[in-house]
C-alpha cells in the first residue's frame, strides 16, 4: 500500500535512463527489467519510543511514526552478458549497494523484477564468514557450503591460501581477529574457489593492498573467461577501470550511462568535479 | 505491460547518454521479461523447486556435519578445561537438579532409582530444549555467510542440531555410567535407545526449522523462548512421574490435561528413554504408582517426530528465498 505510493511519483520521461539494446549475438546472464527498490528505515529523532508510546502505537495499530520509506532504486534496466564485468558507480547513497542486493535476491522488488541464470553471490564490506572460527576452518566450511565435495575442498585449499596471502600463522587464528583487509581477502578468495554464474562485488576489494589488487583482478579477468558475469562496486575508479569491460553509471537511482568504461568514467568524473 | 521508464524519449536522451547502435532492429520491442524467459532465465534467488532442495541438502552433508564440529570446539576453545566442559555441563545440571528436587524438595517419593531417573530426564530434554533454542538463532546469527555463500540454508538448523547431538552422544555416555552406578544392569532392553533417540532427533530438526523461520523475521523469538522452554522442562516429567500427576488430574475430573500431560514430546522421549536404560527400575516405579504399562509411548513418539520433521522443514522451506533480505 505504502509502497504503491512511491511508486506513484512517476519518473520524468526526460531523466528516464537510455532505452536497453538487446545484443541478440551474446548470452544473457542478467536481465534487470524496470527494477523499482522501497524500503522502509527508522529514521532517528522526535518521539524516540518509550515503552508507552510503543505500547500504544501497537494498540492502535499504527506504525512507528519515524518509518520513512526510501526509494532508493528507481525503474533500472538492463542486460548485463556473460563474459561482462561491469562496473557500478555513482555517488553515496545513489543506489549501487542497493541494486547489488537486489541482484542477488537480498531484497524484493517494489516493481519491476531481476532474472538471473544460476544463483548470485554477493560479497560485502562485512568481512568475516564465521567470526568465531579460524581462517582454516572458514576455507574448509566454505567451500563444503558452495557445495564442493571434500576432495574438491582439500585440492583448492592450498589455492585459496596462497591466493588471501595472509600473515603467517594467522590461518589458524579466528576470523574476527583478521584486520578488515585480511579478512576481505580471504573472503574473496574462497569465493572465488568456485566458478559462479554471478559474482557481485560490493566495495569488498576496498581494502586491499596493490598486491592484492593486482591478484584479484586476474582472478575476476579468470571468473569472467568461465562465461559468469561480475558487477563491481568501487569508489576507486582506478580499479574500475582497469577491471571492468562497462561501467553503468547511476545516479539517484537511475541509469545516468551505461557503456565503454573510457567514456563513462570521463563524464562521471567530468561532473562530479573530481 | 509497458514500461515507461525503458522508453527514451523521442528527440532528447539526457546529455552524456552513450546509446550503442542498435544491432537488430525490432527487438527493441521485445518486452525484457519476455527476453529473459527465452534464455531460460529465472527471476533471482527463487526457491528451487522441493526435490532439488532436497537434493541440495543432502549434498551438503558433509558442511552440517563440519559446521557443528567447528562450533564445538569454538565454543569450548576460550576456556581453560576446553571440551571437558562438554561432560561436565550435565553433569553440573544434573547436580543442581537432584540438590533441589531431589534432596529440597524431595520429589523422589516413590520413585526408583531417582539418580538415574532424574539425570535421564535431565539429558533427554536438554537435547531438546538446546535444539530449539539454538534453532532461534540458526540463521540470524550466520546472516553474514548466508548472504556471501549459496547454499540451502536449512543447513544451518540442521547442523545446530547436529551439534547438539554430539553434546547428547558425550551426556549419553556419561548416563551409561551413573546408570550402571547407581545399580542398574545393562539389558537388551539398552538397543531401543538408538530408535528412541533417532525419533527424538527427528522431532528437534522439524521444531528447529519452524523456529529458525520464526527467529529469522521475529527477533522478539529470542526473549520469549526462556520462558516457553522453562514451562516445557516443568511439564515433562523431569523431575516427577507423569503417570502419578496423571492419576491425580483424573481424580480432580481434569482427565484431559492428563492426556495432554502424556501426549507432550518432552515427556514421550524422556520415558522411553527411562523405559530402555533403566528398565527394571522404570517398570516398578510405574506398577507401586499404579499406572498402566506405557502402550503409546511409541506411537505418540512416531507420530510426534514425523509430524515435526515434515511440517517444519515444509515451513522453513516455504520462506527459503527470504532468509538474509533486510
Amino acid at each position: 500500500m505504502a509502497v504503491a505510493k512511491a511508486l506513484k511519483e512517476k519518473v520524468p520521461l526526460a531523466t528516464a535512463q537510455p532505452e536497453v539494446v538487446i545484443d541478440p549475438d551474446r548470452e544473457p546472464i542478467v536481465v534487470v527489467d524496470g527494477l523499482h527498490i522501497v524500503y522502509r528505515v527508522y529514521s532517528g529523532g522526535g518521539n524516540k519510543g518509550n515503552a508507552v508510546s510503543a505500547l500504544m502505537r501497537i494498540v492502535r495499530r499504527q506504525n512507528r511514526p519515524q518509518m520513512k520509506e526510501v526509494h532508493a532504486v528507481k525503474g533500472v534496466s538492463f542486460v548485463a552478458y556473460r563474459g561482462d564485468a561491469i562496473g557500478v558507480i555513482g555517488t553515496n547513497g545513489s543506489g549501487k549497494s542497493t541494486l547489488l542486493k537486489a541482484i542477488a535476491g537480498l531484497l524484493p522488488a517494489a516493481k519491476g523484477a531481476v532474472y538471473t541464470d544460476g544463483q548470485p553471490s554477493l560479497l560485502g564490506v562485512n568481512a568475516a564468514l564465521m567470526r568465531d572460527l579460524t581462517g582454516s576452518r572458514n576455507i574448509i566450511l566454505g567451500c563444503l557450503a558452495m557445495g564442493l565435495s571434500p576432495e574438491e575442498t582439500k585440492a583448492k585449499y592450498e589455492e585459496i591460501v596462497k591466493f588471501a596471502d595472509l600473515k603467517p600463522g594467522f590461518i589458524d587464528y579466528p576470523m574476527s581477529t583478521y584486520s578488515s583487509g585480511m579478512g576481505a581477502r580471504l573472503r574473496f578468495a574462497i569465493a572465488a574457489a568456485r566458478t559462479h554464474d554471478v559474482l557481485l562485488i560490493d566495495e569488498a576489494l576496498a581494502t586491499g593492498d596493490a598486491k592484492f589488487k593486482r591478484r584479484s583482478r586476474a582472478k575476476i579477468n579468470e571468473l569472467r573467461k568461465d562465461a559468469g558475469a561480475v558487477f563491481l562496486v568501487a569508489h576507486n575508479l582506478d580499479v574500475i577501470e582497469e577491471t571492468c569491460n562497462r561501467v553503468i553509471w547511476l545516479d539517484d537511482g537511475r541509469i545516468k550511462m551505461d557503456g565503454d568504461p573510457t567514456e563513462v568514467l570521463k563524464a562521471y568524473t567530468d561532473a562530479t568535479g573530481k | 505491460m509497458s514500461h515507461p521508464e525503458r522508453l527514451s524519449s523521442a528527440g532528447g536522451d539526457p546529455a552524456g547518454t552513450i546509446t550503442e547502435p542498435p544491432r537488430s532492429n525490432g527487438m527493441g520491442s521485445v518486452s525484457l521479461a519476455e527476453f529473459a524467459a527465452r534464455h531460460g532465465l529465472t527471476r533471482s534467488a527463487a526457491r528451487p523447486r522441493l526435490r532439488a532442495y532436497v537434493q541440495e541438502l543432502w549434498q551438503r552433508r558433509t558442511f552440517i556435519w563440519n559446521f557443528a564440529s567447528a562450533k564445538t570446539a569454538a565454543t569450548y576453545s576460550g576456556s581453560r578445561l576446553g571440551q571437558v566442559w562438554q561432560v561436565l555441563t550435565p553433569l553440573l545440571n544434573a547436580g543442581v537438579y537432584f540438590l533441589i528436587f531431589g534432596l529440597l524438595l524431595s520429589q523422589s517419593k516413590g520413585i526408583e532409582n531417582y539418580t538415574a531417573f532424574l539425570i535421564t530426564g535431565v539429558f533427554v530434554f536438554t537435547f531438546s530444549q538446546r535444539s530449539l533454542t539454538a534453532g532461534a538463532k540458526s540463521v540470524s546469527n550466520n546472516l553474514s555467510l548466508i548472504r556471501a555463500l549459496h547454499f540451502p540454508r536449512a543447513a544451518l538448523p540442521f547442523a545446530y542440531v547436529i551439534m547438539e547431538l554430539q553434546q547428547l552422544l558425550i551426556s549419553m555416555v556419561v548416563l551409561a555410567v551413573v546408570v550402571v552406578a547407581t545399580g542398574e544392569m545393562p539389558t537388551w532392553h539398552w538397543l531401543l535407545l538408538f530408535p528412541a533417540l533417532a525419533l527424538q532427533l527427528l522431532f528437534n530438526v522439524g521444531i528447529s526449522l519452524a523456529i529458525a523461520r520464526v527467529g529469522a523475521f521475529t527477533r522478539d523469538i529470542q526473549q520469549l523462548l526462556p520462558f516457553i522452554t522453562r514451562t516445557w522442562l516443568y511439564v515433562s516429567g523431569v523431575f516427577f512421574l507423569v503417570a502419578d500427576k496423571v492419576k491425580a488430574l483424573e481424580e480432580r475430573g481434569h482427565g484431559w490435561l492428563g492426556h495432554i500431560l502424556e501426549a507432550n514430546p518432552g515427556a514421550v522421549f524422556i520415558e522411553l528413554v527411562r523405559d530402555s536404560i533403566m528398565h527394571e527400575s522404570y517398570r516398578a516405579t510405574l506398577a507401586k504408582a499404579g499406572a498402566a504399562q506405557p502402550t503409546m509411548l511409541w506411537v505418540y513418539a512416531v507420530v510426534w517426530a514425523l509430524v515435526a520433521f515434515v511440517g517444519g522443514f515444509w515451513y522453513f522451506y516455504r520462506a527459503e528465498e527470504r532468509y538474509g533480505r533486510g
